[in-house]
């Protein structure tokens, strides 16, 4: 008999314990280069993850939908980031906009780890701190995978719900719901927690911190951890733990701008010239 | 000689263009086996679309588990595959969809992972275009099975005919991969007109059209193009999110890129920046999408587009 999710048993949870992963990434709009056929993140200035907010943003707003976090009410909001060591200041602009504490990991031998060791240090993380709900970005504008959520899920064994355009969370029940947003179209999949979510841009509108919520967050626990206190091995992460290696990494020639018309009425002829011209039509 | 494992996936029961992409590029390195996931009963259908290319064995898992639980009942079945057979390649292409089943697999497979490559050689070497297509990388898997996702329109396929051994075989995957049911969904809506990641040409519209794609759309048909659509225009609800190109949407590399009434965001510009050929027209002429395009109006779209979309049709009559 195939399992449905009405024959799970239900979970009872009460209080919803939320991680949201989130990544610190080289600025969208700052120049990226490779050394070594690693990213150079020291030569850019780094900022929180854009669609990462957008998970911290859900995140608030589930518990602000049943009663609050903090001092507010009973559900928990822990940011978990890997990293380097200023990876902290992404982590705390999650505390800022009302996460409740984050923990950091950040060690020397994380240093080119890719998507599959990325899943590995954050699933012992959220194995180890007693979760119900994570919720990620769909996609970190450096790597570019969105991969990392479903393979936390995978090495967890809970449920995978990613690209959600919505997403409704019961606390009582343990009931959770998104609708699927991809180029195949739109699902409606459904689950019971514990569940790895990971969410679009479309989901909500980020809030900015506010100057209380800045103040707060410099009093809020950060916990930061290396790979000895999460008894990982420093062979299955970094460089020597990726299983993919870069063999060379070439810059292109810069896209140099065309032709440019002003449309004195026949810009759109002399397009079409251009487009015979390149054998286009 | 050894063997390349791709995924063989269908539209609307027709083998995706972008399937026979991957036969191209696996018969490079080795003996191409074509992995069919079926619905129950649908798998001859699908499996006689599986005679070109090089394609030496097609191998079909027909389930009624793969529609209710998606990635996780696909990943499952394909890491079967993988670590019966061992082979030093599984190719898929590059979606939502397919880079979430390779991660799965990967982790699953102790193997490696490269998502959204652009080229596959026969020593099983990757080349990536990225940072918005300024740098060009290639690398390799070390460990396990090769995984690696291939973007869409990256070669042309083979449709030379071939005559694989098939096999279909019936199977239903456990309990950890049904933590998620699939309630219903709605396929994309195309109005008729060639898929985005497939599409050589793509007329898009931005906020500059304030709603109306009208003269985008008539382009569009007029070259035989896809529609696409900035940011700003899905979250106006103009044009579905499907549509959308850029970083939270599409990343398409077409032989012609029309960009209309957009800005040229660096978000919109991760996915269309690897185009061949890039045309904007916009009316502010520091719009910076002009930077990246090959032919660029400071103009109207309205007064534009129709001159164009005439003068394509009298070329084309
Ligand atoms: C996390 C995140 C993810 C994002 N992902 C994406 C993504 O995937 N895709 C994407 O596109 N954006 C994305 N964005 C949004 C992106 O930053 C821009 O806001 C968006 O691309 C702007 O769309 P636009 O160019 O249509 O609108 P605008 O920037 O408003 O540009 C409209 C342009 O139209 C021109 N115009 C106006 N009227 C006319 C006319 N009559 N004729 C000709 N030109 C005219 C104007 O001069 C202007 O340049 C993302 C943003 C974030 C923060
Ligand atoms: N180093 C990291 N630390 C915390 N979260 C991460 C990290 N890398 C990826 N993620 C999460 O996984 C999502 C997808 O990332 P990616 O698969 O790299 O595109 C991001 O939006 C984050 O939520």
């Amino acid at each position: 008999m195939p399992l449905l999710v009405s024959d799970l048993p239900t979970s009872n949870i009460c209080n919803v314990n939320i991680a949201v992963c989130v990544k610190q990434v080289p600025d969208s709009w700052a120049e990226k280069k490779m050394v070594a056929g690693v990213l150079d993140r020291e030569s850019a200035e780094a900022v929180l993850n854009d669609l990462d907010e957008y998970a911290v943003e859900e995140a608030l707003r589930i518990v602000e939908a049943h009663g609050g976090n903090g001092d507010a009410g009973p559900h928990k909001i822990t940011v978990i980031s890997m990293g380097p060591s200023r990876a902290t200041d992404a982590a705390r602009k999650a505390l800022s906009m009302g996460a409740d504490s984050a923990i950091v990991v950040t060690d020397g031998a994380l240093a080119g780890s890719d998507a599959i060791a990325t899943s590995r240090v954050l699933a012992k993380v959220i194995t180890d701190g007693n979760f119900d709900l994570v919720i990620c970005g769909t996609e970190s504008t450096d790597a570019r995978m969105s991969v990392v959520p479903a393979m936390i899920a995978q090495r967890l064994n809970w449920a995978s719900l990613t690209f959600a355009g919505s997403l409704v969370v019961a606390p009582d029940t343990g009931d959770i719901s998104i609708t699927r947003v991809t180029e195949s179209g739109v699902d409606l999949i459904k689950a019971k927690l514990p569940a790895v979510v990971s969410v679009i841009e479309k989901i909500n509108e980020p809030r900015y911190p506010s100057f209380k919520g800045i103040m707060a967050a410099k009093k809020k626990v950060m916990d930061v951890r290396d790979l000895a206190s999460l008894s990982l091995d420093a062979n299955t992460v970094g460089i020597v733990g990726a299983w993919s290696v870069v063999e060379d990494a070439v810059a292109r020639p810069a896209r140099s701008a065309g032709i440019k018309v002003v449309d004195e009425g026949n810009a759109g002829n002399a397009l079409v010239e251009f487009l015979v011209e390149k054998k286009l039509i | 000689m050894s063997e390349v494992v791709i995924l063989a996936q269908f539209v609307d029961g027709k083998i995706a263009k972008a399937s026979l992409e991957l036969i191209a590029f696996g018969a490079r390195a080795g003996s191409v086996t074509a992995l069919v996931l079926a619905e129950v009963g649908a798998g001859p259908a699908l499996a006689g679309q599986l005679n070109v290319g090089s394609v030496s064995e097609v191998l079909v898992l027909e389930s009624a588990d793969f529609a209710k639980h998606g990635v996780a009942a696909a990943a499952e079945a394909i890491a079967s595959v993988v670590s019966e057979k061992k082979p030093a390649a599984l190719l898929i292409s590059s979606s939502a969809f397919g880079k979430e089943v390779a991660g799965c697999v990967a982790v699953s497979t102790d193997s490696g992972i490269i998502t959204d490559a652009v080229d596959f050689s026969a020593e099983l070497r990757a080349t990536q275009l990225v940072f918005g297509g300024s740098t060009t990388v290639h690398s390799r898997i070390t460990h396990g099975c090769s995984i690696i996702t291939l973007r869409p329109n990256s070669i042309a396929p083979d449709m030379a005919p071939a005559t694989p051994q098939i096999s279909i075989k019936q199977m239903s995957v456990g309990d950890l991969a049904k933590l998620a049911l699939t309630v219903s969904t709605q396929p994309p809506v195309t109005g008729g007109r060639p898929d985005l990641t497939e599409a050589q040409y793509i007329v898009s519209g931005g906020r500059g059209t304030n709603g109306d794609f009208g003269p985008v759309e008539a382009l569009a048909d007029a070259l035989g193009a896809a529609v696409g659509a900035s940011r700003a225009a899905t979250d106006a609800g103009w044009y579905p999110h499907s549509l959308q190109v850029g970083q939270t949407g599409k990343t398409v590399s077409p032989q012609l890129y029309v960009a209309c009434g957009i800005s040229g965001a660096i978000q919109h510009r991760a996915g269309m920046q690897t185009s061949k050929t890039i045309v904007a027209i916009n009316k502010d002429p520091d719009a910076p999408i002009f930077e990246l395009a090959d032919f660029g109006v400071v103009g109207d779209l309205f007064a534009v587009l129709p001159q164009v979309t005439d003068g394509v049709r009298a070329r084309k009559s």
